[in-house]
């Protein structure tokens, strides 16, 4: 067996046992990136092997020797980071991100850049400037994103866990597509210092795992205030592990809103049967009275906050100071309109026209702060569902992974893909996918639990409790 | 009833268009829209707007030197420089547009 299907975990304890090296196992996820990840028609969880030498700073620490793989907004010193846009290829970024600095403190070995929807714009990794990637459970089918690569390379067995970036979705819906563990955690939890921004009052970094305990180590290592990210909260962190000790859920009361009860899909709704009976079964309250009446009008107004936030940061893509610049230009300002009409993909076009314009004048008013005030109902209503619960549960997503092709037509369609996952972005608070069921086709299908914020760990609980049970 | 004059917010955007793709994207983005058009049936009177979960204000630090990165850092990355500036195409007003 090769050692690139192990987890983190269990690569530590067969390195304190002496039965595997670090340098084996690198091996291993390097031979099996090159072999089931080599080109475009493969996988293609990776944009690139060649610059993706493992690069390692410390040999001891709790990720001592653990290949870990980065979404390609999320900067080293000295690589390339491109946000799978032309507008960024050959950008070498001159710092690293403090959670690359993290992680190389906690002895983990950095390792291969995953692909991603351009600017993390995306529900399917289709919008990627280096082609699509693949669903390691069906190729036909997408594998979710934005963090799209990320899922793939850790659900393929081409890397132990990665890092990814949530928006709207884009940890837990590749996560649930691709049968792994991804969590959002809550805004400020992790510093952003270092990723390349979409919409600053959503985005956060979260880990990508084969299991919930895997999760909960990355997290520990990454987690905590930044004096560099002046929106990173002064939080302590807790040992994430420890809430892993006890897996009875019993005096824990688990929400079932409403509002989610009605218009599911069959997939969905044989999940939360089976989910249910899961939670109550470890003992678990299931409380189906709680409401979220404001959650169903989450996908408009993340379609004007997101856009209007990127547009804004998506400005310093100018063509003056790094990245691609449009060649012959008469003046100013057509080197700017060339350079961004050619450096853009569709979808990154789409959502800075929408940005721009809700935030333009007369239309300033109408949309952007109208968004900005449903948003604050969306956030009561969580509010005042978790002075009754502990823990929120819906699915990660409405269906199993869709097929390539299926949604790119038609944008909107595309983006009602995201309707359970968005809601938690704007509230800001955390929320973890895991595999909760498979589909009537035999596709995983992702369960999510919400928390309020800081309640990583409540999270995990209940997440690791349910992976138990399910073995 | 049309929402966007498309090549007005374009030119906002610094974002050229075929007139091809301005027809293109003009009907996806009224689609897109028309769907957001739904807030406008949520009561929000008397609610504040969030711009941010946290309640965060201004957060300050001391103001000390640090280092930072050397001209010659930055510049390496430019797709065009010439001595310690970036370089630009010529900035004249344009009367053509």
């Amino acid at each position: 067996m090769s050692l690139a299907q192990k987890t983190a975990f269990q690569l530590l304890e067969l390195y304190r046992n002496k039965k595997a090296s670090e340098e084996e196992a690198l091996t291993d996820v390097v031979s099996a990136v090159h072999t089931k990840d080599r080109d475009t028609r493969s996988i293609h969880a990776y944009i690139d092997l060649e610059h993706s030498t493992p690069l390692q700073k410390q040999v001891s620490g709790p990720l001592a020797g653990i290949p870990i793989a980065l979404k390609d907004n999320i900067c080293v010193e000295g690589r390339e980071a491109t946000c799978a846009s032309e507008i960024l290829k050959g950008f070498v970024s001159p710092y690293s991100a403090t959670v690359v600095e993290k992680l190389l403190n906690a002895g983990a070995v950095i390792f291969g850049r995953t692909n991603m929807d351009e600017f993390a714009f995306g529900s399917s990794c289709e919008t990627s400037c280096y082609g699509p990637t693949r669903n390691p459970r069906d190729p036909e089918r997408v594998p979710g994103g934005s963090s799209g690569g990320s899922a793939a390379c850790v659900a393929d067995d081409t890397a132990i866990a990665s890092l990814g970036s949530d928006t709207g979705g884009s940890i837990r819906q590749p996560a649930a597509f691709c049968g792994v563990v991804g969590m959002k955690p809550t805004y400020g939890r992790v510093s952003r210092y270092g990723l390349i921004a979409f919409a600053s009052s959503l985005d956060q970094i979260g880990p990508i795992t084969k299991d919930v305990r895997d999760n909960a180590l990355l997290l520990s290592v990454i987690a905590g205030h930044d004096s560099k990210d002046s929106t990173s909260a002064n939080v302590s962190v807790p040992d994430y592990l420890k809430a892993l000790e006890d897996t009875k859920l019993s005096g824990m009361k688990i929400g079932y809103p409403l509002e989610i009860q009605k218009d599911l899909t069959p997939d969905a709704a044989k999940l939360m049967t089976e989910a249910v009976k899961i939670l109550e079964k470890k003992g678990a309250v299931i409380d189906r009275s709680i409401t979220l009446p404001h959650t169903k009008y989450a996908v408009n107004v993340y379609y004007i906050v997101a856009p209007s936030e990127a547009s804004s940061n998506l400005a310093r893509f100018d063509g003056v100071r790094f990245g691609h610049r449009a060649a012959a230009t008469a003046n100013l300002l057509s080197m700017y309109e060339n350079t961004r009409g050619h450096g853009f993909g569709a979808e990154a076009k789409r959502r800075i026209i929408l940005g721009t314009y809700s935030l333009s004048s007369g239309y300033y008013d109408a949309y952007y702060v109208k968004a900005m005030k449903v948003r604050t109902l969306i956030k009561n209503d969580f509010d005042e569902a978790f002075k009754k619960v502990d823990a929120i549960l819906m699915p990660t997503a409405p269906s199993a992974a869709f097929k390539l092709g299926e949604k790119t037509k038609d944008p909107l369609e595309m983006y009602l893909s995201d309707i359970y996952t968005i809601s938690a972005n704007l509230a800001g608070i955390p929320a973890i996918s895991i595999p909760g069921a498979l589909s009537e086709g035999g596709l995983p299908l992702g369960l999510q639990f919400l928390a309020k914020p800081f309640a990583e760990e409540t999270l995990y609980k209940i997440a690791h409790s349910y992976e138990e049970a399910l073995k | 009833m049309k929402h966007i004059d498309l090549a007005h917010v374009a030119r906002l955007a610094r974002l050229r268009f075929s007139d091809e793709e301005l027809k293109k994207y003009e009907a996806q983005v009224e689609e897109i829209l028309k769907f957001v058009d739904q807030l406008k049936a949520v009561n929000v009177e008397g609610i504040e707007p969030t711009s941010h979960p946290l309640k965060l204000s201004n957060v300050f630090r001391e103001d000390m030197p640090a280092p930072a990165f050397s001209v010659e850092e930055v510049l390496k990355r430019a797709p065009r420089s010439r001595g310690r500036f970036f370089e630009v195409p010529k900035i004249i007003e344009d009367k053509t547009r």
